[in-house]
């Protein structure tokens, strides 16, 4: 199981809580998933409707961490304090840290990103920074005191999957000892195997669980894709090669020819 | 005294900022504030004086990915 900052995870399956069809679907999706981590934001609350209230009440009732994100934030003040506010709210000191750069992708902007983590993390935040498979901007995240690198797969919400298996690839090899979580892009099961396959620690999605025809079921797939990507990896598996060798022995085959 | 809070504008009698939330209706709740763009913990909230035209922002858990 992973370990993030000191802390054990149940689960290599980090489940956002978004965009789901109702509340009721999104505790049930996050009890089949058994994820241990749900990601959470903040949003400006009404003193009349208090929408926010009953949310939190429930993510507190399911007994898992929370990571709390910046999403939408594009500069590095946003990003810092909405963190800030974060910490407050959610009594966690972790953080999934985005900072956009870009609207078409939501590609992160790697050097507000950078900025913030380091910033944050001389604040006493641990950072879980939303970044690309680049191996320099990795090396300065972890310069900057990250501790966890989170490399997209795909745009958030794409559901394209891994669109980078090199870069992600020569991540894993490169931070041997680094925890790695591939975040965003995933879209079905087996993209989250494959992630594994690769020796990630653990991915991030949301979308792919709760925009699909039957979230609680789906999240339920993505449990198992995930457990076996990573019994696989543990499992070493062959190396692929580019011409054919029988599996079945030549040696004893009757000459009938 | 005007205020804008998220985004609206709101009259306010209180001048601190915990008064200006209970007369908001936010009471007890869990919410996070910024005034004028800059971070305000909960434990400074009865310091913090309001002044006309200031900008609060009042956050609480929401959905996230």
């Amino acid at each position: 199981m992973p370990s993030f900052y000191g802390v054990n995870v149940q689960s290599a399956l980090m489940l956002g809580t978004a965009q789901y069809p109702s509340p009721a679907i999104l505790a049930e999706a996050m009890r089949a998933s058994g994820a241990g981590i749900a990601t959470v934001s903040l949003r400006r609350e009404s003193g009349i409707e208090r929408a926010g209230q009953d949310f939190w009440a429930m993510i507190q009732s399911l007994g898992v961490h929370v990571l709390p994100n910046t999403a939408g934030c594009h500069t590095v003040k946003e990003a810092v304090t909405t963190a800030q506010m974060a910490r407050e709210v959610f009594d966690t000191s972790w953080v999934k840290l985005e900072v956009i750069g870009e609207e078409d992708t939501l590609q992160p902007d790697v050097y507000g990103l950078v900025e913030a983590a380091r910033i944050l993390t001389e604040d006493g935040f641990q950072v879980f920074p939303y970044t690309t498979e680049d191996l320099v901007v990795a090396g300065r995240l972890l310069d900057a005191g990250c501790e966890v690198l989170m490399p997209w797969g795909a745009p958030i919400g794409s559901g394209l999957g891994l669109n980078n298996i090199y870069g992600l690839r020569a991540m894993r090899a490169h931070f041997p000892n680094t925890p790695l979580v591939v975040d965003a892009g995933l879209g079905v099961p087996s993209h989250a195997g494959a992630a594994m396959e690769l020796g990630f620690d653990a991915v991030l999605l949301n979308t792919a669980v709760a925009k699909s025809g039957d979230p609680v079921a789906m999240a339920k797939a993505f449990a198992l894709a995930i457990e076996a990507g990573a019994l696989a990896f543990e499992a070493d598996p062959m190396e692929p090669r580019d011409m054919a060798a029988p599996s079945t022995p030549v040696m004893g085959k009757a000459f009938l020819a | 005294m005007k205020l804008t809070v998220n985004g609206e504008a709101k009259i306010v009698s209180a001048d601190n900022l915990s008064a200006v939330l209970t007369e908001l209706g936010y009471g007890d709740a869990t919410v996070a504030t910024a005034v004028n763009g800059s971070f305000v913990p909960a434990a400074s909230r009865t310091e913090t004086r309001l002044t006309e035209g200031d900008q609060l922002e009042v956050l609480a858990p929401m959905q996230g990915g």
